[in-house]
């Protein structure tokens, strides 16, 4: 298998060189001092100027936490994390939180550009030429802890949509904000959601209300640059009744040699016929060729139809960190919902990935759909980890999955876990799953009509993630694809 | 017994993700007995519901109407009373039976039967002889009583699987669910002789079918026209012949 | 959580012989325990289980001879886990010893709980040994039990020389509500084949925990089978490691449960070698409060390149109450391999069955058409054709 051998090679040279995103800005930092302790919560809030009830929140968060121990299920493997030894709490220097994007710090501002993200609004007309439209993008973007400008607001306020940092949200819309955060996920729910609860520094907040069509596709991008710092996003996402709205999620961050934590919590909330569409494309830092740094990415997202018809679609790219541990998930309560993943998870190097999704249907004629594909390289491992569960109500139950994973190289390994829990009668559900390598004869037929080894192995891992892809909004699919081929470039071919 | 099947305002809905969807709006049609009857009409017509609900398949719900056959009211019969009291649909696509012996499952539903005409069922030699017969007949392989019921079969095979079963089970109204869709002329020709073998003064057709090309071999009595789940227009065999040159247009613009 | 935490394995190998102790002493994996999450052992604590007395001859003659057994080359025959030996015989080829040595367990079975409970409170069980390059037929094993609080773990080898050849029935039956928890340890050399077909068919309050670990050398063939059947909570565990290049296993079952009993099939095909194949169906059908168990994992190792895997798991449910659990699971360390899994857990088909009933079969005989079809696929996969029959009368409805 002379090919594969080549790729391997060239897997092994380019290693991780190519992470793109690996600058670092500088700009002045205000960093709250090392460790987590109730003071370190106590300063977040009051920094955040907070109500007294977040803040009693936040403090029941951390004593819930204190009392858990971390989640050791997972096929993943680390050296004890010292949650002591990080900083929670990292701010660009400012006087007060930005107004306006003329406020925010230049710097700053050429950091997102270098990732692409044009935060001017004139610039974020350059959408998709699709069919000669052009789709504007409304962006928040959380640098560290802090969200620093998002845009479009007007717009969309018009729309009577809010779109705003949730610090903001905390204070402006504390109504909404407490009726449902950590409904979804409660704040115990488990380790890394408890750690979040108690420290979360910010995130985004929607809301849109009944009947209304978020009238543009909206994105946060989250970069971590501090050094030594952890994040830890907190996203809340409301649609009413007959209300529809696509979110897009991009994560990068500087090379470093020490690992640093992400631990974010996004909750959804759909009520009858809304909809509502998740995309993140990640991509922070994998670590370098030896294991060495990257981020260790652990995720709660989880989402509820609450409402009779509602639809919940999460479609996720995962690319880049050193351990990624993560579930979105859908609670299917509304009779009729629907639940929706599409994951593709690439591995390299000495990345390890454990992803997946729950679908727990609670209602009759609830339906979900899972398409996971795995492509393990390098001495990395990934596995797909996922729950169908299909309760006594949930008559006529519907649920189809799929996974499938690409091994590239004998180093690495690929798993497949799922779990199906059925107590009704009437349910259908059917799993499938394969494990493969790329096949020669495709390779050899793709080489012999002049594809390089590299463009082949793109092409084919391409179509692989074919019914992933396809998912993402047309703005993320691009970018998506972008950096597929570049991970191939490294990773794959 | 002249009205041998008797079907008066009948409506039928489906439900569709929840919403239901009204596909028979008011159909009537009778057929007397001893003739063999042709329904055509444009997809979506309604065609393939009218027999479903006549067999007695549960996703359709009757909202309105009736449907009587020899007198008894078919609606209110489960569907292995109907096939017991002589209606047999041949079906479109034929469903997959994995692990259901043919032979096996052909006796059961031909000693079902019998027992409940209050016939004598038949000892596995004796039905075997005749299972064997009716197979060489339709120029099938004894092979295929072997194998699971349609299982792996062509549309041809399950085709005349679906003849052997008719000419096994000797219906008084055979219902033929576009029969010819996938069929070559050589097993058209064997599934119209399975058919017309079995015409006679106690056995009546309904032939569900697109093409006039099946109505060259069965030829039928009345030609029924089919469209938006109502019959639009009747009359004799010309009318298959009038559809197969100007369409449905003409009978669509004058039921308008 | 390994799934013998320290302190349960503690409780097991720290008090071999105290079984009343030793099975109530809280020491049982939890459904905290992921390897017994479906299958949580609870109910068996605080029981005083006791040594299974002996059965008088009689019962046991007339319980076997109750059994209408396929005609076969040897018989043994053990009660309330000892052999009978005046009902047992084998063929010449054959020769069976007492088990003399101590409690280790195989080093395959390592951390598995029913191994661990087994070696604990071991009985000698069967030492069957086939020659190389010979064909002993097929051997018929009964073991029966009868009491209530009463445990039997009989522990059982069978080791196939080079090429040699053997059809195992190991039949399981009894009354009262008792414990049985045998081991098997099968030991197929190069080229050996031995099929191995158990019928589980325990007093329907009786619990089980049985175990089979084999190992299976170049080219041999370890075929596994298992009706699972009887028990209010019994896990049939088959553990294989495909030791030599280009051998094969097939780990295949099929469970029918009813009443609220709950019946479980756990494997393990651990592709230690090259090229070589695994194939696996397990049919359940749930009806009453029944509930049906897979676990299933294949783990490829690294340097078990071209490995074929493929595993199926279905499950009917009958009744509204009925539940059925699944886990298939792959683990994959070696890439040029190809590996599938699927499973499926739903009603019967409405389609199949108005197409029956559409040709006059009537609604409850056109169901058990559909469920003796399902299970007839499973069981056309043995290949000793007197056994397809006689598994055949076992099931509801003789197919």
């Amino acid at each position: 298998m002379p090919a594969v051998s080549e790729t391997r090679e060239a897997v092994e040279k380019l290693a991780r060189s190519n992470y793109e995103w690996g600058f670092e800005t500088n700009v002045e930092m205000d960093l709250a001092p090392k460790g987590l302790n109730e003071d370190i919560v106590r300063l977040i809030s009051a920094r955040k100027k907070e109500p007294q009830w977040m803040l009693d929140w936040r403090l029941k968060a951390f004593r819930a936490w204190q009392d858990m121990s971390e989640p050791d299920w997972a096929k993943i493997r680390h050296p004890p994390i010292d949650y002591q030894d990080a900083h929670y709490f990292a701010q660009p220097k400012k006087k007060s939180g930005p107004k306006s994007l003329d406020e925010v710090d230049p710097e700053l501002l050429r950091t997102y550009e270098k990732l692409g993200i044009p935060l001017h609004e004139q610039e974020m007309l350059v959408g998709v030429e699709g069919a000669g439209q052009k789709t504007p993008v409304a962006v928040d973007a959380v640098f560290d802890s802090v969200s620093v400008a998002t845009t479009f607001r007007k717009t969309l306020a018009e729309a009577g949509v809010i779109f705003c940092p949730i610090s903001e949200a905390i204070i402006e819309h504390p109504e909404l904000v407490k009726k449902y955060l950590g409904t979804v996920v409660p704040v115990a729910d488990n380790f890394f959601s408890a750690l979040n609860s108690a420290v979360f520094t910010d995130g985004s907040f929607v809301y849109v209300p009944k009947g209304v069509r978020c009238p543009m596709e909206l994105s946060t991008y989250f970069r971590i640059n501090a050094r030594n710092t952890g994040q830890f996003e907190r996203t809340l996402i409301i649609a009413e009744d007959q209300a529809t709205v696509s979110y897009l999620e991009g994560c990068t961050a500087p090379q470093r040699d020490e690992n640093q934590l992400h631990a974010a919590v996004v909750e959804l909330v759909a009520m009858e016929d809304a909809f509502i569409k998740y995309s993140t494309v990640q991509n922070w830092y994998p670590g370098d060729e030896n294991g060495k740094g990257g981020i260790y990415n652990f995720v709660t997202k989880r989402g509820i139809c609450k409402g009779d018809r509602a639809r919940i679609s999460w479609t996720q790219v995962e690319t880049g960190s050193a351990i990624t541990w993560k579930y979105p998930s859908c609670i299917l309560a509304g009779k009729g919902s629907v639940g929706e993943f599409y994951s593709v998870a690439v591995t390299n190097g000495h990345q390890q990935a454990d992803t997946g999704t729950k679908m727990i249907h609670l209602a009759p004629d609830t339906r979900s759909t899972i398409v996971a594909k795995t492509i393990s390289a390098g001495q990395s491992d990934s596995t797909y980890r996922g729950l169908v569960r299909m309760q006594p109500k949930a008559r006529n139950g519907r649920n189809f999955t799929q996974c499938d994973s690409l091994l590239i190289g004998d180093q690495c390994g690929a798993h497949t876990v799922p779990y199906i829990e059925s107590r009704n009668m009437s349910v259908r559900i059917e799993h499938e799953a394969t494990t493969s390598k790329i096949s020669e004869d495709q390779l050899f037929y793709c080489r012999s009509r002049g594809f390089s080894e590299e463009e082949a192995v793109g092409l084919i891992v391409n179509g692989f993630c074919r019914e992933v892809l396809k998912e993402l909004p047309m703005e993320f699919a691009v970018e998506a694809q972008k950096l597929l081929q570049i991970s191939l470039e490294g990773s794959v071919g | 017994m002249s009205d041998f099947l008797k079907i008066e305002g009948l409506k039928a809905q489906i439900d569709a993700d929840g919403t239901p969807k009204e596909i028979l709006k008011g159909l009537d049609l009778t057929i007397p007995k001893g003739e063999v009857h042709a329904i055509m009409g444009p997809n979506g017509s309604g065609k393939s519901t009218l027999s479903y609900v006549l067999a007695g398949r549960e996703d359709y719900e009757v909202t309105g109407g009736s449907a009587h056959f020899k007198g008894q009211d078919l609606l209110e019969l489960e569907p292995e009373e109907r096939a017991a009291l002589g209606v047999f649909l041949a079906f479109q696509s034929p469903v997959e039976l994995p692990g259901v012996n043919n032979a096996n499952f052909l006796r059961t539903a031909v000693n079902a039967v019998r027992k409940a005409r209050g016939e004598e069922e038949l000892d596995a030699v004796s039905f075997l002889k005749l299972a064997r017969e009716e197979t060489s007949r339709l120029s099938m392989s004894g092979e295929m009583l072997k194998r699971a019921v349609n299982v792996g079969f062509s549309g041809g095979e399950k085709k005349r699987n679906e003849v052997l079963q008719m000419r096994l089970l000797k219906p008084s109204l055979a219902i033929l669910d576009e029969t010819d869709s996938g069929l070559d002329i050589d097993a058209l020709r064997i599934v119209a002789e399975g058919v017309n073998s079995l015409r006679g003064p106690d056995f009546s057709s309904l032939v569900i079918t697109h093409h006039q090309r099946l109505l060259e071999y069965i030829v039928p009595d009345r030609v029924h026209v089919m469209a938006h789940g109502r019959i639009i227009h009747s009359g004799g065999p010309e009318v298959a012949t009038l559809l197969e040159k100007q369409g449905y247009k003409q009978f669509l613009e004058a039921a308008a | 959580m390994s799934e013998n935490s320290a302190a349960a394995w503690q409780a097991l190998t720290g008090r071999a012989g105290e079984r009343a102790a030793l099975l109530g002493a809280g020491g049982l994996p939890t459904r905290r325990v992921e390897a017994w999450h479906y299958t949580p052992l609870q109910s068996l604590n605080g029981i005083a289980w006791q040594e299974a007395p002996a059965l008088d001859a009689a019962t046991v003659k007339r319980r076997v001879e109750g059994l209408n057994l396929p005609e076969h080359d040897g018989l043994l025959v053990f009660a309330n886990g000892r052999f009978c030996k005046e009902l047992s015989h084998l063929p010449d080829c054959m020769d069976v010893q007492e088990y003399g040595d101590g409690s280790a367990v195989q080093p395959l079975l390592a951390g598995r709980f029913s191994a661990g409970l087994n070696a604990a409170l071991r009985q000698p069980g069967a030492r069957l040994h086939v020659p190389a390059g010979t064909d002993a037929g097929l051997i018929v094993m009964v073991s029966l039990t009868e009491g209530d609080g009463v445990s039997t773990h009989l522990h059982h080898s069978v080791t196939l020389d080079e090429g040699a050849q053997l059809t195992l029935l190991d039949v399981q039956l009894g009354t009262g509500q008792y414990l049985t928890n045998p081991q098997v340890d099968v030991h197929c050399a190069d080229k050996a084949h031995l099929s191995h077909i158990t019928q589980q068919a325990e007093s329907h309050e009786a619990a089980r925990l049985a175990i089979v670990g084999a190992r299976v050398g170049e080219r041999g063939n370890y075929d596994s089978f298992t009706l699972n059947q009887g028990g209010v909570l019994a896990r049939q565990e088959v553990v294989t490691q495909l030791s030599g290049p280009f051998s094969n296993t097939n780990v295949n079952a099929i469970q029918l449960v009813d009443g609220a009993r709950l019946n479980d099939l756990s494997s393990m095909i651990h592709h230690a070698s090259p090229d070589c194949t695994s194939r696996q169906t397990v049919r359940s059908v749930l009806s009453e409060n029944g509930q049906g168990v897979f676990q299933g994992k294949i783990l490829v190792d690294r340097i078990a390149q071209k490995t074929d895997g493929y595993q199926m798991n279905q499950a009917l449910l009958l009744s509204e109450k009925a539940q059925m659990n699944s886990k298939p699971e792959l683990e994959i360390y070696a890439d040029d391999v190809k590996c599938s899994h699927g499973a499926t857990v739903g009603a019967l088909d409405e389609d199949q069955l108005f197409y029956l009933r559409s040709r006059g079969v009537q609604e409850e005989q056109a169901r058990d058409m559909l469920v003796q079809a399902f299970l007839l696929e499973t069981v056309e996969l043995v290949e000793h054709e007197s056994l397809r029959d006689y598994l055949l009368k076992a099931l509801p409805g003789h197919v």
